[in-house]
């Protein structure tokens, strides 16, 4: 019995080829019973993202289950499995374990610690638990994974930095504000890097959003979308007068906003600080602004430099990732190994007889007046009772290899006896 | 030099080893390490001096050695105070060596005693002293946090983030600190100045006397009083208003040490090695 994953991501897959293959919810719960009826697979679970398809397996036989999967899936998807069988992995063992812990730890993310994975995960986990087709061994793996993949989140600067560009841009305003309560926004344009900023902006509790448009109707319904308020392009110099921060992203070929424009409104503002994000290419903000004080400029490729910093940064602390990933690998083998037969029932027989010496020890102590050849009598007794007792259980553990899953019981046993501790 | 002299430079200088640590490793723990442990050094330091003050009678400003270790004093103190409501946790990093750095030069001082005991004990004279190194201990820590703020303002605008860009706060709360900083200490700078002028009067007969550390004591006040101004009128603030609190301070410990070495006058007492 072993655990087997296999699964394409966007190293091995092209998009069209994930698109494809990707599976919806409800194709989900219906190929998880397909793969439970095979013979030879015990649990099974299957997650589906935009960047990877994974089928997480434990089986009895891994070549009669890996194929029937590959089938199930070119039947499900009308692809032959000439198609994909290329860009498949097949992991086991360790391999099978290690991987399910790199993804859900967002190791193997295409941008390396972006935190949606292991909700992803968790939410194909809870598929997988009510439709009955997790057991032992992927309950207890998939809470390792969960665990392991906090333990890197918070123990590893994976997730710390802002690696798009309008996540950097909030990221530098927190930096220039502190907090951006009470801030006021002007949107100049629209776009999507910029909307987004917005978007980053209102939901860490910005003030006022102004929007200007060249075209005010476009304008009008942007600010509809961010409950701001409309402005007419040529209100733009007297806006600044109050807002705090800009974010420009016009088809504009000149600056839209001038040096002079900012020099003479300072004194106005009591020179508090103007934050500029100018996604815009031609440039819309003159960047002698970024000279005045308390002004700040940003373009598209200083907001880029600082992802690319961050993205190696990310790249640094993945490092420390894997290693945690290593040690959890580990140690869940630990685990795994001591669902074997012989060394659980070694180690129940130890316990017991532990128990039954220490309870002989104790009593023969307390009673002084016993001969030797009572002593030896009451032993023998205490030999006897530890082994009929222990027949029965030891007989059911080794016969188990008929039974449906042998890893309940060991587990089971363990748990009962505490053998782990 | 009395044992717990020792015990207060090392609990001093632990703190400060904690926060450079902070620095580089940013963890939240490392920080509140250092913040106890200056706070067990300001401890032994206020036990330290109250003792001095029973044994000797008097308010321990008559040498250099004392006046010194009371400026730390009042800068350990001013800091903790500031600490709990600013949570300006990188603040350490300026305070905890500044503080260490002081009462290592006050230990390698000798501890003369003065002859102007005397005067020493009068209410008045205790008021001044110590307001005016409460605020001067104020005003050291806005230098600190403009200082600070010259950093980060400098990682921002240059593009080049660097090593402090992550470790400093937003330039607004170190422009907010140093403000406060700037009013608390001018504010008692100020007080610490009506109670020495009565003093004066009573002891000299007259408010002003154009003593040397007098006048430069009204720059440094006039000083402070104008970058307050511009920044309540046309709101000098950021950059400039950092450089500011960094000259201010300077012209701080020119009238505080400087004008004792160089110029002569009736507070050379008081720095006298």
């Amino acid at each position: 019995m072993d655990i087997v994953l296999l699964g394409l991501n966007h190293r091995t897959a092209p998009v069209a080829l994930r698109e494809c293959l990707a599976i919806s919810k409800d194709e989900t719960s219906v190929a998880l019973k397909a793969f439970q009826e095979l013979p030879s697979v015990r649990e099974v679970m299957l997650f589906s993202t935009c960047n990877r398809v994974e089928v997480l397996m434990v089986v009895q036989d891994k070549m009669n289950s890996v194929d029937a999967v590959k089938s199930f899936l070119s039947e499900l998807k009308q692809l032959p499995v000439s198609e994909f069988e290329k860009s498949l992995y097949i992991h086991e063992g360790n391999d099978a374990v290690r991987h399910v812990f790199r993804v859900a730890a967002s190791l193997d993310s295409m941008v390396v610690g972006e935190p949606q994975i292991l909700g992803q995960i968790k939410e194909a986990y809870h598929m997988a638990t009510t439709t009955k087709t997790s057991g032992v061994l992927l309950n207890k793996l998939l809470h390792r994974t969960f665990f392991v993949a906090k333990q890197v989140r918070t123990e590893t600067g994976i997730g710390d930095n802002a690696v798009s560009i309008s996540y950097a841009a909030v990221e530098l305003g927190r930096k220039i504000f502190g907090t951006f309560e009470e801030k006021k926004v002007l949107l100049i344009g629209a776009g999507e890097m910029a909307e987004l900023a917005v978007e980053h902006l209102i939901r860490n509790r910005a003030g006022d959003i102004l929007v200007a448009n060249r075209t005010f109707e476009t304008g009008v319904d942007l600010a509809m979308k961010f409950k701001g308020q409309a402005i007419r392009f040529d209100e733009i110099e007297d806006a600044l007068k109050q807002v705090d921060i800009i974010i420009s992203s016009t088809g504009s070929p000149d600056y839209v906003v001038t040096r002079n424009h900012v020099k003479g409104i300072a004194r106005r503002r009591h020179n508090r600080p103007l934050f500029f994000i100018d996604i815009a290419v031609p440039r819309d903000i003159d960047p002698e602004i970024n000279r005045l004080s308390n002004s700040y400029v940003y373009d598209i490729d200083d907001l880029q430099g600082i992802v690319d910093e961050n993205v190696e940064d990310r790249n640094k602390e993945a490092i420390k990732g894997e290693r945690i990933v290593d040690e959890a690998v580990i140690s869940f083998r630990h685990w795994y190994e001591s669902l074997e037969v012989i060394p659980t029932i070694v180690e129940l027989r130890k316990k017991v007889e532990e128990i039954a010496k220490g309870e002989l020890e104790k009593t023969l102590h307390a009673v002084k007046h016993l001969s030797s050849d009572d002593i030896k009598a009451i032993n023998r007794m205490t030999e006897a009772m530890v082994n009929k007792i222990l027949h029965d259980p030891t007989m059911l553990l080794k016969n188990s290899g008929q039974l449906q899953d042998k890893s309940v019981y060991l587990d089971v046993t363990r748990k009962l006896f505490k053998l782990d501790e | 030099m009395e044992p717990i002299f020792l015990v207060v430079i090392a609990f001093y200088l632990l703190s400060t080893i904690g926060y450079f640590i902070y620095l580089f490793l940013q963890k939240d723990y490392l920080q509140k390490t250092g913040f106890y442990l200056l706070a067990a050094g300001f401890l032994c330091h206020t036990v330290e001096l109250g003792y001095r003050l029973v044994q000797s009678g008097h308010f321990p400003v008559s040498n250099l050695h004392e006046t010194l270790s009371l400026a730390a004093w009042a800068i350990a103190g001013v800091f903790l105070l500031f600490q709990d409501r600013y949570r300006l946790k990188i603040l350490g990093i300026y305070a905890a060596p500044l503080i260490t750095i002081v009462m290592v030069i006050s230990a390698r001082l000798p501890n003369v005693p003065s002859e102007t005991q005397t005067i020493l004990k009068s209410v008045w004279l205790v008021v001044h002293v110590v307001a005016i190194f409460i605020g001067e201990a104020a005003l050291a820590l806005a230098c600190g946090a403009g200082l600070l703020y010259l950093l980060q303002e400098n990682a921002i605008k240059s593009k080049h983030r660097g090593f402090f860009f992550k470790r400093l706060p937003s330039l607004e709360l170190l422009d907010n600190t140093g403000y406060a900083c700037i009013v608390a200490g001018f504010a008692m700078m100020t007080f610490g100045l009506i109670t020495g002028l009565i003093y004066a009067k009573s002891i000299w007969g007259r408010f002003w006397s154009w003593d040397p550390k007098e006048v430069w004591s009204g720059i440094t006040w006039l000083l402070y009083a104008a970058l307050l101004h511009q920044r309540l009128t046309v709101g000098w603030r950021g950059r400039r208003a950092a450089i500011m609190a960094i000259i201010g301070f300077a012209v701080i410990l020119f009238t505080f040490l400087g004008v004792n070495f160089l110029l002569t006058g009736h507070h050379g007492e008081f720095t006298r090695m």
